[in-house]
């Protein structure tokens, strides 16, 4: 019960950031040069000024930024996504045609980048400062200061190229016409690299909190105790040192959430995948407002969500947050 | 044939460190039914000598020489696999700091029964109700309630109760306490200490117990060993040991405890400087929609006085208000009621900059002198810092810093170095210093030497007691220890959960304590059968 309240009360913190994010992005793509007609336009091939004049009375871009916005609002607090104009139809559907592909590229590099990172963190950990925690620290560093559309692309070249092991991009094999698990074999066949890719990335970032926390842990009195209660060393391992380090990687999902939503941009515009970081891209291109603030809508959403799961997870794992809040 | 024996242990230190052994010939030697104490100040090696025999030194340091035998087998070749089997079943552990020795993720009656789950093939049903059986045994209230409790959930009394049945569950030959009442309050240090002792009667456990407190000692030893610097400098029985010390070690340290009677009381006239009325503080923690709000009265309506140039003991346990007293005197918090006159100044009444202005009339020495000093400046700059706020120039600020410097007994040429190149007590003489460079009227003393060693301690303490008649300081000493209070404090008040329950000259406190919570008190303090045989501050270290 409290900790329904504890997340209510996020949720609520939450609001006003999402109210100033969207009214931010909506002024801010009124600076850019164009409109969603000029752009519909240029792929027509060009029309008389009158037609232009009537679309944009049509679509309500003739209206002054701050009309448009309180109607975007309004329209907003009624769960209507509006209409675009690129596509043809509402931003809700586009946006739940585009969705899956980026969730599933997210929760799998996500739950991937998370245990491999962890994994490797105790490894370093246990074996601090000796050469496997070298070698694991310096493949992480390399790792997270390596540009991830570079790591995409040599991916690329070397498995898909070069080796023809791999498919160098899309979602899936569309011809081939796979149905039921086939063509659940060839998604998990067409997201491997995509997936490396941007996991790669973020394992860095665990594998060093990881391995922080655990070294920080092992130096705790309650590990001398139960060393003391004559626990073998995994034992203590694995009873009390793990789930104490688990914590601080825990956080890291929450906050990185959001970040990890740009890195899929990159991710699935250099491995063609359709997936929502691909559609803000083309939307910004094409000047679709309604799109892209549908897209920043739904993925605040997104990362709240997955604060308030990591937040849930947290009181879990963590008997002190009940009580103290 | 004793249970414990250690011969001759050495232990060396990693290279680089600020001496080449931990401990150096070490001998101790502990029979069953026996409570070993071994006592000395940080840094002698005591804990040491407890993770020897766990095996469980720190990583680089290792056993150089010489054995541990225990019921005939030496530890310290014994394999890993074959020690692990001793530690928690024969051999068992009690840490000094309930609260981070446990782990804060897991129920305690779950820690409890990991002892009989890697030790024995009870089921889960049998360990459940040995549990049980123990909490109860360590007379936890409420046992049930206590094994479903995370360590948070228990006060710091019940937690050490908890650790003391987790060491015992498997009914050790040897069990090692490591300064097991140091993180508690006095009246639940008596209650565990009555606990260990009562159990190790009725178990016949041998007990080796470190600690730093000759009042414990003298309380629970049957017999002592006396550490400094690594090495056994004294042992005997205990009645030998406590009553007749005959290394300057031990006479040293037995003559920094401070008796618990009070000196001769120092003629005060009858001006007052500083009156507290009425003070009322009051922390209130907001809860969303009214759930969780807490109000906790920290200060409930504290009326005291403080006559010119004596000393007013503000004594009371953890959570008794006396901090958050000392903080409102020197208005680092505002309380929202009652009054507070410096000299006839009405202090609550003073605005933010008046207060900055006029801050030299009341100072403050703070617990820890490890954190409060600001580890990146120089320790002269810190003393002179004071007067140079208020316009003196640098010069002389520094050179008044050299004078206080002398005052405190550091050497000035100290002066151009950094906090972390000073000792614990060193560094409190730096914060009295700095304190003093105000010139205040009144001086507020918050518990400045509990951090300190036992003999460093009476040193302080005596430098305290001297400033106070050359400088007529009129001070306000917060503290626990009842008997640190007697030697230093012309008046004492009793304060519990924010009221002063008692308050009066110190003589007569000492002598007839009215209030209940008074007498509780005392009767906590350990040691109150022992009278040390070498005078307080007779004898120093050598």
């Amino acid at each position: 019960m409290r900790i329904l309240l504890l997340a209510l009360r996020r949720l609520a913190a939450s609001l006003p950031t999402l109210l100033l994010i969207l009214v931010g992005l909506f002024l801010l793509l009124q600076l850019a040069p164009g409109d969603t007609v000029d752009a519909l336009m240029a792929q027509m091939g060009g029309g008389d000024p009158a037609m232009m004049e009537q679309l944009r009375s049509f679509y309500g871009l003739d209206a002054p930024v701050l009309v448009q916005l309180t109607r975007y609002l309004w329209r907003l607090v009624q769960l209507d996504l509006g209409f675009s104009a690129i596509y043809g139809k509402p931003v809700s559907s586009v946006i739940l045609e585009r969705l899956p592909v980026t969730l599933l590229l997210m929760g799998t590099s996500l739950s991937f980048a998370f245990a491999a990172g962890m994994a490797l963190g105790v490894l370093a950990a246990r074996r601090v400062n000796k050469w496997p925690d070298a070698l694991i620290s310096t493949l992480g560093l390399i790792f997270y200061a390596t540009p991830s559309f570079w790591f995409g692309m040599m991916g690329v070249v070397v498995f898909a190229i070069k080796l023809s092991w791999l498919p160098a991009g899309g979602f899936e094999d569309i011809g081939a016409g796979h149905t039921g698990l086939a063509r659940l074999a060839d998604i998990a066949w067409h997201l491997v690299l995509p997936v490396t890719t941007l996991a790669l990335i973020f394992l860095a970032t665990y594998l060093r909190i990881m391995r922080a926390s655990m070294l920080e842990v092992l130096t705790l009195d309650f590990v001398r105790t139960a060393r003391a209660k004559g626990l073998s060393q995994t034992g203590v391992l694995l009873r009390h040192v793990l789930r104490n380090a688990l914590l601080p990687g825990l956080t890291l999902i929450g906050l990185q959430a959001g970040t990890m939503l740009g890195g899929a941009v990159v991710v699935e515009s250099v491995f063609n995948l359709p997936g929502l970081g691909r559609l803000a891209y083309e939307s910004v291109v094409q000047r679709d407002l309604n799109t892209l603030l549908g897209i920043v809508f739904v993925s605040a959403l997104l990362v709240i969500l997955v604060n308030f799961i990591v937040d849930l997870l947290y009181a879990k794992l963590d008997p002190r947050i009940a009580a103290e809040r | 044939m004793s249970l414990l024996s250690i011969e001759g242990l050495t232990v060396a230190l990693p290279k680089g460190g600020d001496r080449p052994h931990a401990l150096r010939d070490v001998t101790l030697e502990l029979n069953e039914n026996e409570i070993l104490c071994v006592v000395g100040e940080s840094g002698s090696g005591k804990s040491m000598t407890a993770s020897a025999v766990m095996g469980l030194l720190p990583e680089g340091v290792l056993a150089e020489s010489g054995r541990i035998l225990f019921e005939g087998r030496d530890l310290l070749v014994l394999p890993e696999p074959e020690l692990r089997k001793l530690r928690g079943a024969r051999l068992g552990m009690v840490f000094q700091e309930p609260m981070t020795a446990l782990n804060p993720l897991r129920t305690i009656g779950s820690q409890i029964a990991e002892m009989f789950r890697v030790h024995t093939q009870l089921s889960a049903h049998e360990r459940d109700a040995r549990v049980l059986a123990l909490l109860e045994q360590v007379r936890i209230p409420d046992p049930a309630a206590a094994a479903k409790a995370f360590p948070h959930e228990l006060s710091g009394g019940q937690r050490q109760r908890a650790m003391i049945a987790m060491a015992l569950a498997l009914e050790p030959k040897l069990l090692i306490c490591d300064e097991p009442t140091t993180a508690l309050d006095v009246t639940t240090q008596a209650q565990i200490l009555e606990l260990i002792r009562d159990l190790q009667r009725r178990t016949g456990t041998a007990v080796l117990f470190i600690t730093h407190d000759f009042g414990v000692v003298a309380d629970i030893a049957d017999r002592v060993a006396v550490m400094r610097h690594g090495e056994v400098v004294e042992q005997g029985p205990a009645a030998e040991v406590l009553n007749h010390p005959r290394h300057p070690y031990t006479r040293a340290l037995v003559a920094a405890v401070p008796p618990l009677t009070p000196p001769a009381a120092q003629p005060l006239g009858g001006e007052t400087v500083l009156r507290i009325e009425h003070l009322t503080k009051t922390y209130r923690k907001a809860g969303l929609f009214g759930r969780n709000r807490r109000v906790t009265h920290a200060v409930r309506d504290v009326t005291l006085s403080l006559p010119r140039g004596g000393t007013l003991g503000i004594v009371g346990e953890s959570g008794s208000g006396k901090s958050t007293l000392a903080r409102c005197l020197v208005r680092l918090l505002d309380p929202e009621a009652g009054s507070i006159h410096i000299d006839g100044q009405d202090r609550l009444a003073l605005t933010k900059t008046e207060l900055r202005r006029d801050a030299r009339r009341i100072q403050m020495v703070f617990q820890d002198p490890y954190a409060s000093l600001n580890p990146r400046r120089k320790v002269g700059e810190l003393v002179a810092q004071g007067p140079m706020v208020h316009g003196t120039p640098r010069a002389e600020a520094m050179a008044q810093a050299r004078e206080l410097f002398e005052l405190v007994g550091l050497d000035p040429r100290g002066l151009d170095r950094f906090p972390h190149e000073f000792s614990g007590g060193q560094r409190q003489r730096i914060g009295l210093a700095r304190a003093l460079a105000m010139k205040p009227e009144v001086l507020v003393a918050d518990e400045p030497v509990s951090a300190l060693d036992v003999s460093v301690q009476a040193q302080v303490l005596k430098l305290l007691a001297e400033l106070r008649t050359r400088l007529g300081l009129s001070m306000v000493f917060i503290t626990h220890d009842l008997r640190v209070a007697a030697q230093l404090c012309d008046r004492i008040a009793v304060m519990r959960q924010g009221e002063v329950v008692e308050e009066g000259a110190t003589a007569e406190i000492f002598a007839n304590p009215r209030h209940e919570y008074t007498r509780a008190l005392f009767a906590a303090v350990p040691g109150q059968g022992w009278t040390p045989p070498v005078a307080f501050g007779a004898e120093e270290m050598a």
